[in-house]
């Protein structure tokens, strides 16, 4: 058993923490989120010519740095702390996963487009209908000939518009909430009858409602086997989950360190409120929180691996990172009192990208029924 | 990063399960399965197999008979314990005073003290609270002034009043806090002194807690002589040791291996229970629900220990994150006893316990569930209460 981050491991956090400081702070942000395409590409740029971290999860047969989950969790906290609106989750952790998992045989070169910083992937599948039951799906990919036709509605892709390609979710067969037939499909952005609705998100992303109108793809689409895509699917969302809970983690961090700053020079009565026993004791339970958080990220994200323990592992923590991001975001904007509320301070920044985080792949309680289905068996 | 046991720690955790299914005795074994209270003895015999085995006291030094163990073992040995349903050493000896004699004391303390700590061969209290000093300790007033005895010899005269002195009618030996400075500022003034409890002057009143048991006990002492050479550290240092002590304290408080046995227990207790519509409790979705957010905490608790285990295998002593343990800890312990009394029903209410094996009522999980419940109160007020706990951390971690 072993808790130590490796040298490389610590270097890529120095890496990425000392970049994010130069060229991200909170008014640089700022600038990119509220231009025309919201986020500035020479980061993504940076990230993967100056940094070469777009390749971290990759082995380096594949042209990456030989890292896997961890790195993704080192990367994933620094860019919460930081507030990193770039596609990293559903490129490199969704994206670069499903190719890696499926064994498809495009996967090397889009892979190494990954790393290159030329492929950016969105992954399109949640539907208007289906809440968080991944394989409740709509939309439908039809046989024709030798490839498929896509026809559907995807429901806030996020990162849809600064994508290069689009993997999808499509029914292959079965009903509409079957576990069995469901596949998975790489389409390039821009083909033919790929419609889409861009639109900014409360947390500063972009995202896109995507419509496939007889979107015809060639055999060489499919990713995985046809009709048995939905375990390939849970298996890449819960490592999502858990890289998602490493992004809270460290916009927790600054939610808390932020309050605690705030309340040593807020004077009220004439005395700094961090002198005042009440909220000590919030700010303490705030600290446990996060300091539950990152041992609840720890944990899922080494038992990713564990096929057995995987969903039970991600669904726990999931559950821990939820409340916590409740709680901790709602009690630093109460501790800043009415600067808590406006726009200027960083924190209400925070605030909001971790009530997203909370509900992504699954809020609260779809992973507390998806543990206790995982932990007691179905209810008879 | 990985949580994969080596081939060694394996073969460890075999050893030491196969070590408690050959020698745990028996005639406990049958104690606690009946709910019995536990005599000396009891408490005694485990401490005793585990010291001949040399596992008594793991975090020791070596030279004392500490086993070099890496926070990997410790955490198999005390995972292992808990699910054979092992009592707990108690942690007066081994795990309060032991320490601080090893850290602070002198080399003729050691060798007179710990080695009958290690057997077992004497049973030691703790006086730290008073009537008027709880959560704010350093305000005690039991004073011990210099005196040269008629023999020539100096001493301390130690007079005052101890409380909720845990297993005190049992005890041998106790480690005591008391004012030797009392004109000094308020934590500057206190000595720690190691006082044999059958000195002249001492009197171990029994104090009936609400669930009926007799755990703590109220210490009288009046005009009690104790060898200056009894005296751990320097005089008026003894906040110091108390301080070390305290850290030492919460490190163990988690409780986390224990806690997994006892959801455990309640889950079984929630298979057989049946609930309203004649279907197990354990799948009515608010009591599963309640388990459920249980053991997710539980989990995070436990990954929380590994973390804090690894930095203080990296060099780091337990420091004050140890109160989070031991607020996070104590919580889920009383929520288990609570979730347990819940499970029991209708047979959580029987009170027997003088009333002989042969009167008991209702299922034998049932019994002493009430009791459990009551009496895990504690938890969150002993070892410095949680809010105390609450203080130190923002002191301490967050400097506010």
């Amino acid at each position: 058993m072993d808790f130590n981050f490796t040298e490389e491991q610590s270097m890529l956090r120095d890496t990425v923490t000392s970049f994010l400081q130069d060229r991200y702070d909170f008014d640089k942000r700022r600038k990119m989120i509220t231009s025309e395409a919201g986020r500035d590409p020479a980061i993504w740029e940076a990230f993967a010519n100056e940094l070469g971290i777009l390749g971290a999860p990759f082995s380096e047969d594949l042209g990456g740095l030989g890292g896997g989950a961890i790195e993704n969790m080192i990367v994933m906290e620094e860019f919460g702390k930081a507030l990193v609106v770039e596609p990293y989750l559903g490129t490199v952790v969704i994206g670069g996963g499903l190719l890696k998992h499926s064994g498809y045989a495009g996967a090397a070169d889009l892979i190494g487009g990954i790393i290159e910083g030329k492929v950016i992937i969105a992954f399109a599948y949640a539907e208007p209908q289906g809440r968080y039951t991944w394989s409740d799906l709509k939309t439908t990919a039809k046989k024709d000939g030798s490839g498929y036709v896509l026809n559907g509605h995807k429901a806030v892709v996020i990162g849809a518009p600064w994508a290069t390609h689009l993997i999808v979710t499509a029914r292959t067969g079965g009903g509409q909430r079957d576990e069995g037939g469901v596949s998975v499909f790489i389409v390039e952005k821009g083909a033919k009858g790929v419609v889409t609705r861009d639109y900014p998100t409360v947390d500063g992303q972009r995202a896109s409602e995507v419509y496939f109108e007889n979107v015809s793809v060639g055999a060489d689409a499919l990713i995985g086997a046809e009709g048995a895509g939905l375990p390939l699917v849970n298996k890449v969302l819960d490592e999502a989950a858990a890289a998602s809970c490493a992004e809270a983690v460290g916009a927790m961090r600054q939610l808390h360190t932020g309050t605690l700053e705030y309340a040593r020079q807020r004077k009220q009565f004439g005395v700094p409120i961090a002198s005042f026993q009440v909220l000590q004791h919030r700010m303490v339970d705030m600290f446990m929180n996060v300091e539950q958080s990152v041992s609840m990220t720890y944990m899922a994200t080494i038992k990713l691996e564990d096929d057995a323990e995987r969903a039970k592992a991600v669904s726990a923590a999931k559950v821990q990172i939820g409340k916590a991001c409740k709680f901790v975001g709602q009690n630093a904007i109460q501790i800043h009192g009415g600067m808590g509320m406006t726009d200027e301070l960083a924190i209400g920044h925070y605030f909001k990208r971790v009530t997203m985080i909370e509900g992504l792949y699954g809020s609260v309680d779809h992973h507390l029924r998806r543990y206790e289905g995982l932990s007691f068996g179905k209810a008879a | 990063m990985n949580l994969e046991f080596s081939p060694e720690d394996l073969a460890f955790r075999d050893e030491v399960r196969s070590f408690i299914e050959q020698n745990y005795p028996e005639s406990l074994r049958g104690k606690q399965d009946e709910g019995d209270d536990l005599t000396k003895e009891d408490f005694l015999s485990w401490h005793k197999v585990l010291a001949k085995k040399g596992w008594v006291a793991p975090s020791w030094p070596k030279e004392w008979g500490g086993c070099d163990w890496t926070s990997t073992q410790k955490y198999i040995f005390s995972e292992e314990t808990a699910r054979a349903d092992a009592i707990a050493i108690l942690p007066f000896g081994v795990a309060m005073v032991a320490p601080v004699i090893y850290t602070f004391g002198t080399q003729a303390q050691k060798e007179r003290f710990l080695p009958k700590i290690y057997n077992g061969e004497e049973w030691w209290c703790q006086g730290y609270s008073e009537p008027g000093a709880g959560s704010d300790l350093a305000s005690l007033k039991t004073k011990a002034e210099r005196i040269t005895g008629d023999d020539g010899k100096e001493y301390y005269l130690v007079n005052g009043q101890k409380t909720w002195t845990t297993l005190a009618q049992h005890a041998d030996w106790g480690f005591f806090l008391v004012r030797t400075d009392p004109t000094a500022k308020i934590q500057s003034g206190i000595s720690f002194l190691l006082i044999d409890m059958k000195s002249p002057g001492i009197e171990v009143r029994r104090i009936t807690t609400l669930e009926g048991g007799h755990e703590v006990n109220e210490v009288w002492l009046e005009n009690v002589k104790v060898p200056v050479e009894q005296r751990v550290f320097e005089e008026n240092k003894g906040w110091t040791c108390a301080k070390f002590l305290l850290a030492h304290e919460r490190s163990g408080i988690a409780g986390v291996a224990r806690s997994k046995r006892g959801v455990e227990k309640v889950r079984e207790m929630a298979s057989t229970e049946l609930n309203d519509d004649g279907t197990p409790l354990i799948q009515d979705p608010a009591f599963k629900r309640k388990v459920a957010e249980l053991e997710i905490d539980l989990t995070a608790l436990e990954f929380t220990e590994l973390r804090t285990l690894a930095s203080e295998s990296a060099g780091k002593g337990p420091g004050p994150e140890s109160s989070l343990l031991k607020i996070k800890g104590t919580e889920i312990q009383q929520r288990l006893t609570e979730l347990a009394l819940e499970a029991a029903g209708h047979y959580g209410s029987p009170y027997l316990r003088d009333a002989g094996d042969n009167a008991r009522i209702g299922p034998d999980y049932a019994v002493g569930r009430a009791g459990a419940y009551f009496n895990t109160r504690k938890t969150s007020i002993y070892g410095g209460s949680n809010e105390i706990q609450r203080n130190i951390i923002a002191k301490m971690v967050l400097g506010l």
